[in-house]
C-alpha cells in the first residue's frame, strides 16, 4: 500500500496561502473550463500567450463567465474598475492579476 | 412526453404551460427544476438526456415549464421568485411527485418537503452579478459607460433587461438575497462529483453524455430499492 496520502491541496487552500504555483494551475484550470479549450492546450499557456483578441472564444459574455468563475475558486472581487484591456490582453497579465487581488484579499 | 399544465400566476389566474414527462406511474416520481436563464439554454439537453437516464432505470421524471420560460406566454418580467417557488409546489402536487432534482438555482424553488438531490447549487446573488457583469461589459463594448451600481439601482426601481432577460423589479430584489431552500433531505452534488467541467459555463448549449449518465447514476443508485 501506498504511503502517499491522498492530497485535496488545492481545493482546501484558502486564496490567501495559494503558491503562484497553484495559482497559475487553477487560473489555467478556469480558462480551460470556461472556454471548452483542451486542459493541455490551457497547459500550455505562457506569460506572453494572447488571451482577448487573440482567443475567437473569448467574447464579451465568455470574459464575464471567465470573471466570475475567478471569483469563485479565487475567493477574490473584481470591480468594474478592475477590467480594462491590459488585464485581458495576455495569460501573464491575468496571472499577475490574480496574484495581487489574492495578496490584497 | 410533451403536453402541459396550469402554473399558477401571481394575480390569481392561471397559465398554460409546457411540460415535459416521463410518466409510467412508477413508485419514484422526480420533479425536475431546471437552471435560469442563459444557464437553462446551456443545460436544457444535459437535463432531458438525465431524464432519458433515469427513465431507463425505472424512474418518472417531470419538467415543467414555469411562468415566463420558454414558450411561455406569461411574462417573464412579471414573475417573481416567490410565485416560481409556489408554482414548483403547485407541479409537485399536479404531478404527485416523490423526490426532487434541481440544477443551478432551480435549488432556490425546491418544495421543502421533497428530499432529493440539488445538482451544483447556485445563489441568486451569484447569478445576478454573472448577468450584471455581462451586461456591463457588453454596455462598455459598444460605447456606453455603465456601472455594476448602474444597472443595480435600475433593476431595483423598474427591472432591467439582463442578456435578454427580462428581469422585474420583484425578482431583482429577490435574486439579490435567494438561496438554495433549507432542507435535510436535499443533497448537494457538486459538479467535482460528476467530473469534467460544468456546461454552464460554455459559451454556447453544450452535452456530455459522461456527465449525464454520472448525474443519473448518482440519483438511480439512491433510490435503487425503491424502483
Amino acid at each position: 500500500m501506498s504511503a502517499t496520502p491522498a492530497s485535496d491541496e488545492t481545493s482546501e487552500q484558502s486564496g490567501l496561502d495559494m503558491s503562484r504555483s497553484a495559482i497559475d494551475s487553477e487560473l489555467k484550470s478556469i480558462i480551460a473550463d470556461v472556454l471548452g479549450v483542451d486542459a493541455a492546450d490551457a497547459e500550455a499557456f505562457t506569460p506572453e500567450t494572447g488571451l482577448f483578441g487573440h482567443l475567437p472564444e473569448l467574447d464579451s459574455m465568455a470574459v464575464a463567465g471567465l470573471l466570475t468563475e475567478m471569483e469563485d475558486r479565487l475567493d477574490i472581487v473584481i470591480d468594474d474598475d478592475d477590467v480594462d484591456g491590459e488585464m485581458l490582453e495576455t495569460y501573464g497579465g491575468l496571472l499577475s492579476f490574480a496574484e495581487a487581488k489574492i495578496i490584497e484579499g | 412526453m410533451i403536453s402541459t399544465w396550469n402554473a399558477p400566476l401571481s394575480d390569481g389566474k392561471d397559465s398554460e404551460e409546457l411540460l415535459l414527462a416521463f410518466d409510467e406511474n412508477r413508485p419514484v416520481r422526480v420533479l425536475i427544476l431546471p437552471a435560469w436563464f442563459d444557464e437553462a439554454n446551456k443545460l436544457r439537453r444535459f437535463t432531458v438526456e438525465v431524464m432519458r437516464r433515469l427513465d431507463g432505470s425505472g424512474i418518472d421524471s417531470f419538467l415543467p415549464d414555469l411562468p415566463g420560460c420558454n414558450e411561455s406566454l406569461a411574462q417573464l418580467s412579471e414573475q417573481t421568485i416567490a410565485s416560481w417557488r409556489e408554482a414548483a409546489g403547485v407541479a409537485s402536487a399536479a404531478f404527485s411527485t416523490t423526490h426532487v432534482l434541481t440544477l443551478r438555482a432551480g435549488a432556490i424553488l425546491a418544495p421543502t418537503e421533497l428530499s432529493g438531490w440539488r445538482y451544483a447549487p447556485q445563489t441568486g446573488p451569484k447569478q445576478l452579478r454573472g448577468m450584471v457583469r455581462a451586461r456591463t461589459i457588453a454596455s462598455r463594448e459598444q460605447g456606453k459607460e455603465e456601472t455594476t451600481d448602474d444597472v443595480v439601482r435600475a433593476g431595483r426601481e423598474s427591472g432591467v433587461s439582463l442578456g435578454g432577460w427580462a428581469i422585474g423589479p420583484a425578482m431583482f430584489s429577490e435574486l439579490e438575497t435567494a438561496g438554495p431552500t433549507e432542507s435535510d433531505t436535499q443533497v448537494d452534488i457538486a459538479q467535482a462529483t460528476i467530473g469534467g467541467p460544468g456546461l454552464w459555463l460554455r459559451a454556447e448549449p453544450d452535452y456530455d453524455a459522461t456527465q449525464a449518465d454520472a448525474l443519473a447514476a448518482i440519483i438511480a443508485l439512491s433510490v435503487g430499492d425503491r424502483v
